[in-house]
């Protein structure tokens, strides 16, 4: 079996501020292979978007890599030089976020937008990336006179595409989607998926995709991580996980995820048990597993102890105490 | 978000007290702002004190005193007609601060409720009340406020209308955008959704949102007020029978000891307004920094 | 379910659109025919779901019947009395029955007021139990039923210092202390997370039962609105395409639109590649609603001589089922179209 191309091993990410270190990511693991998509499933505030950004090394102020290996075809990325990682940015990994709006200069057209990073990375002239920047916005499914146009005349879908248009400009491995379709309608987020669905098998691409929706997930993703609190609870490939999870914390997820398919007396039944609580501060999280204060199954390890990733399953683990002594789901 | 099982009730008057620690906080990091509130507070606590001087201060003094340099006797040394300067200085504090604050209440006043109406009513109570507006504001001050001066007559209390209903401008414009801008909030159709009327949510909903914002305004705008009320002492429009800064210069020029090189004179009055007109300006700008909304995070 | 507490009839909510200069010199004024002909009949104790894409009317359609937008067209009916016949201070009565719940928590509270003040601008403003004591007592009792407890250690509070979810709640008990019998929920639990979206969905769902109200549910998740949704209707650039059981209409949808959403929603029971119907291109401009069926562009089974030209009405199609499009046939024998001609039988 060839090594995946990106294995995080025990990842830890603290933020200081003046109140004290939060501990937004804490001793995460995962990997993806070549040609293979993972989802980061959680509510907000469990460290998702923050593993993806260290990923990048883009963390900025306050945010410190302050543990773990991020091994990208073997090398260490928390290692490289600012060198390096300029090469090792847009051209081997690349990301898509939410609001394109955002993240696209308004006073700029598309194209330059397109055509800057593969002038700088890749030292192509203009005339060769104006060709590139057409063959990438047929790739996404834009028309190619809209190059010329600005981000305002887009709409909310033509703008995700032309962001994932230019973080393929310069032929990454892995892209990143940070909630890529959370803003947008169901017709135009299927779209869009399915194009990514495409992209992923012509290119070989490997694909992280971030999202709170779990259905989404089971139907994109090849494997899932659930994170909570900026662990993971869960992990292993999304149709064992979803269709059997472990950890209590997913199943309540899924409790709360209604489903377009499901029978809603059933569903209506289910939503009855929510997730008392709320996430915990990460300043100060409870000791010993950190879903325990809001898990109605705690038991008395529980409260002292983490638990650590317990195999359930041939490439399916769960962080639960209550699976130790267990041997089948 | 806040862990509701360890909070502590708090009283009503807890969260305001929190609030202006937490406002003091915030202030305190503007350094120009905090100096310009230390020179404020001094300003106002001669004022203060002018109010306690003994009269012979302010009198007429022998003819052997006029215009005497600094000594010991008279620290600012003595005006043309021999009072003390320092005294008159702190009286003139007194005046021009209290010009300057009355005058600044009318000018906010006039220009939040002008801002308000055209900002929430919209349509051609807004176009009418922005086009007086533009008229206000194209019309040159000095000239607007010295013709009315000169046809009221010069007293205290035609000083501070004519200021007052000169200088609203600012505040009306400023009052409106933010008033366009809360009345698009949610916040506010929930309030008509309820069953609220328009004075009702001008009154509960706009206002409060808009109250730091004119707060700032306020001080910013009695720093113009009291370089307005000077300017229009120095021109001889002001009230005869009142001391201010800008009296002082008005005689310090017509009496001649300008001409004679009196600058203990001359230089008190004229650096106090500079000080004044300064202090407030930091403090007001040091409140917008604290205060605005825009800049503002919860 | 009992008897017809809401009929919204021929509703059109058209606004101005601002015009370019080309269109300046041709004289045209443009308009956004936001909401387009609706008719909708919600009875007493129901959730009924009005579900749809961005830009096809949902939400303006809930505030026409608040009145917080003001119709084109149209009359609504609560009770019998036309709403929009009433003065502004003769519907003010009605603004206690006819309550809303907003999208974002986030700015429906006004950051300047505390939670008691939120809470009891209802009362205030309808001059409602004026003694201090007693205001308070009615907050308390109603950030209680909102879940919010204990409920005097919210008093005090500003809405900044809440979380989505609480905030929610807020708003919610805002709406509860009027004792409201009709409620309109514009995307109520879009903005929060989904263990909050749960318990937000299980108060809904518990006040309808308690204090037997009815809700008008807008929102853009169908497997939400399936959930929650006794019946529901489908709205696209302003039209309704389809209404009926909830239920009923995401299991078996019959118009093309329906039939496309439906299965391009991710499921965790995930359907074929085969019965996907992924459509082509985005929602049109609503400044240029295409001619005939609205949908017609887009259909992958429009029929040119009918589609393009004629625009479907909403008929019954089958078992309480109402559909607009020219394509799905009506049942045997069926003579009479439209969907009050039925109502006026005397069949509710």
């Amino acid at each position: 079996m060839t090594a995946p191309l990106l294995e995080v091993r025990d990842l830890k990410v603290y933020f200081e501020s003046e109140r004290g270190r939060a501990q937004i990511v804490d001793g995460v693991s995962f990997s993806v292979e070549q040609g293979q998509a993972l989802g980061l499933a959680g509510e907000s505030g469990c460290g998702k978007t923050t593993t993806a950004l260290a990923v990048m090394r883009l963390l900025g102020q306050g945010g410190q890599i302050a543990g773990g290996q991020i091994l990208f075809n073997g090398e260490d990325v928390v290692q490289f030089d600012a060198e390096r990682l300029r090469r090792f940015r847009w051209r081997e990994v690349a990301i898509v976020f939410q609001g394109a709006l955002n993240a696209l200069n308004p006073v700029q057209r598309i194209s330059n937008q397109i055509m800057e990073p593969m002038m700088w990375h890749e030292g192509l002239s203009a005339r060769e990336a104006g060709l590139r920047a057409q063959e990438l916005f047929e790739l996404v499914g834009i028309e190619r006179k809209r190059l010329t146009q600005y981000p305002h005349e887009f709409s909310g879908g033509m703008r995700q595409r032309a962001m994932i248009a230019m973080a393929l400009a310069c032929r990454p491995k892995l892209l990143i989607g940070d909630e890529p379709t959370t803003a947008l309608d169901v017709m135009v987020q299927a779209q869009i998926l399915d194009k990514l669905n495409q992209l992923r098998r012509e290119l070989n691409l490997a694909m992280i995709l971030i999202t709170h929706d779990l259905a989404l997930l089971r139907e994109t993703c090849d494997r899932v991580a659930i994170m909570y609190a900026g662990k993971i609870a869960e992990y292993g490939r999304s149709d064992a996980v979803f269709a059997n999870p472990q950890h209590p914390y997913t199943v309540k997820l899924l409790g709360a995820s209604p489903d377009i398919h499901g029978d809603p007396e059933e569903a209506r039944r289910v939503l009855t048990s929510t997730i008392p609580g709320h996430p915990p501060d990460l300043l100060d999280p409870p000791p010993g597993c950190r879903f325990h204060p809001r898990c109605e199954l705690a038991f008395a390890p529980c409260h002292v102890t983490e638990p650590a990733l317990i195999t359930r399953g041939p490439d399916h683990v769960a962080s639960c105490h209550l699976l130790e002594n267990d041997t089948h789901g | 978000m806040i862990d509701v099982q360890h909070a502590t009730v708090t009283g009503p008057l807890e969260l305001p007290r929190r609030r202006l620690a937490e406002f003091w906080q915030a202030y305190r990091k503007n350094r120009r702002g905090v100096w310009g509130l230390g020179a404020l507070l001094f300003l106002i606590a001669a004022a203060l004190l002018s109010l306690f001087l003994p009269a012979s201060f302010t009198h007429t003094g022998a003819v052997a005193d006029i215009l005497q340099p600094p000594n010991w006797r008279h620290w600012l040394g003595t005006d043309e007609l021999g009072r003390d300067v320092l005294a008159l200085v702190a009286t003139g504090a007194r005046t021009s601060l209290l010009i300057g604050i009355t005058a600044s209440l009318i000018s906010v006043i006039v220009g939040t409720v002008i801002g308000v109406s055209a900002g929430y009513y919209g349509g051609w109570i807004d176009e009418i009340l922005m086009r007086i507006t533009d008229i206000f504001l194209v019309l040159p001050w000095l000239v607007l406020m010295l013709t009315l001066a000169a046809l009221l007559g010069p007293s205290l209390f035609n000083i501070i209308v004519v200021i007052g209903l000169t200088g609203w401008t600012g505040t009306a414009r400023i009052v409106r955008s933010q008033t366009l801008s809360i009345k698009e909030r949610p916040f506010v159709e929930r309030s008509v959704a309820l069953g609220a009327g328009d004075l009702y949510i001008i009154w509960h909903h706009i206002l409060p949102n808009v109250f730091s914002l004119i707060f700032a305004n306020t001080v910013l705008v009695i720093a113009v007020t009291i370089l307005s009320e000077t300017s229009l002492s120095f021109l001889g429009m002001g009230d005869p029978l009142r001391v201010s800064w800008g009296s002082m210069l008005y005689h310090a020029f017509d009496s001649g000891a300008a001409a004679l090189g009196a600058h203990w004179y001359l230089l008190p009055p004229g650096i106090c307004v500079v000080v004044a007109v300064m202090a407030f300006t930091f403090v007001g700008q040091a409140l917008d920094e604290v205060l605005n909304p825009r800049v503002k995070r919860s | 379910m009992g008897d017809t507490l809401l009929r919204v009839k021929d509703l059109r909510v058209h606004f101005p659109a601002t015009r370019s200069w080309q269109e300046a010199l041709h004289g045209e004024r443009p308009v956004i025919r936001s909401v387009d002909g609706i008719n909708l009949e919600i009875k007493r104790g129901e959730i009924f779901c009005l579900v749809g894409e961005s830009g096809c009317g949902k939400s303006t359609t809930g505030k026409a019947i608040l009145r917080l937008v003001t119709p084109t067209t149209g009359e609504i009916y609560y009770q019998g009395q036309s709403l929009y016949q009433l003065t502004r201070s003769a519907f003010r009565p009605y603004r206690r029955r006819l309550q809303m719940i907003f999208q974002d928590p986030f700015s429906s509270l006004d950051p300047a007021q505390t939670i008691q003040e939120i809470v009891a601008e209802g009362l205030a403003v309808h001059g409602l139990y004026p003694g201090r004591r007693e205001r308070r007592d009615r907050v308390l009792q109603a950030l209680d039923e909102a879940g919010l407890r204990p409920a005097k250690t919210f008093l005090h509070r500003y809405p900044h210092e809440l979380s989505g979810g609480q905030r929610q709640r807020v708003v919610i008990a805002g709406a509860l202390i009027l004792e409201p019998e009709f409620i309109v929920a514009d995307e109520p639990v879009s903005a929060l997370d989904l263990s909050v979206r749960a318990e937000i969905i299980q108060l809904l769902l518990q006040l309808r039962e308690k204090r037997g109200l009815t809700f008008l549910f807008i929102t853009h998740d169908l497997a939400l609105a399936k959930l929650i949704g006794d019946r529901l209707a489908v709205m696209y650039l302003g039209k309704i395409m389809e209404t009926g059981t909830a239920a009923s209409i995401i299991d078996q949808p019959l118009n093309p639109y329906t039939k496309a959403l439906v299965s391009v929603i991710p499921s965790l029971h995930p359907v074929s590649p085969e019965q996907r119907l992924l459509l082509q291109g985005e929602i049109p401009n609503p400044r240029h609603i295409p001619a005939g069926c609205r949908f017609h562009p887009r259909c992958p089974v429009a029929q040119q001589e009918k589609c393009e030209v004629l625009e479907p009405p909403l008929e019954l199609k089958q078992d309480d089922r109402y559909v607009a499009c020219h394509l799905v046939p009506r049942p045997e024998g069926y003579v009479t179209p439209g969907i009050w001609e039925k109502r006026s039988r005397g069949t509710s």
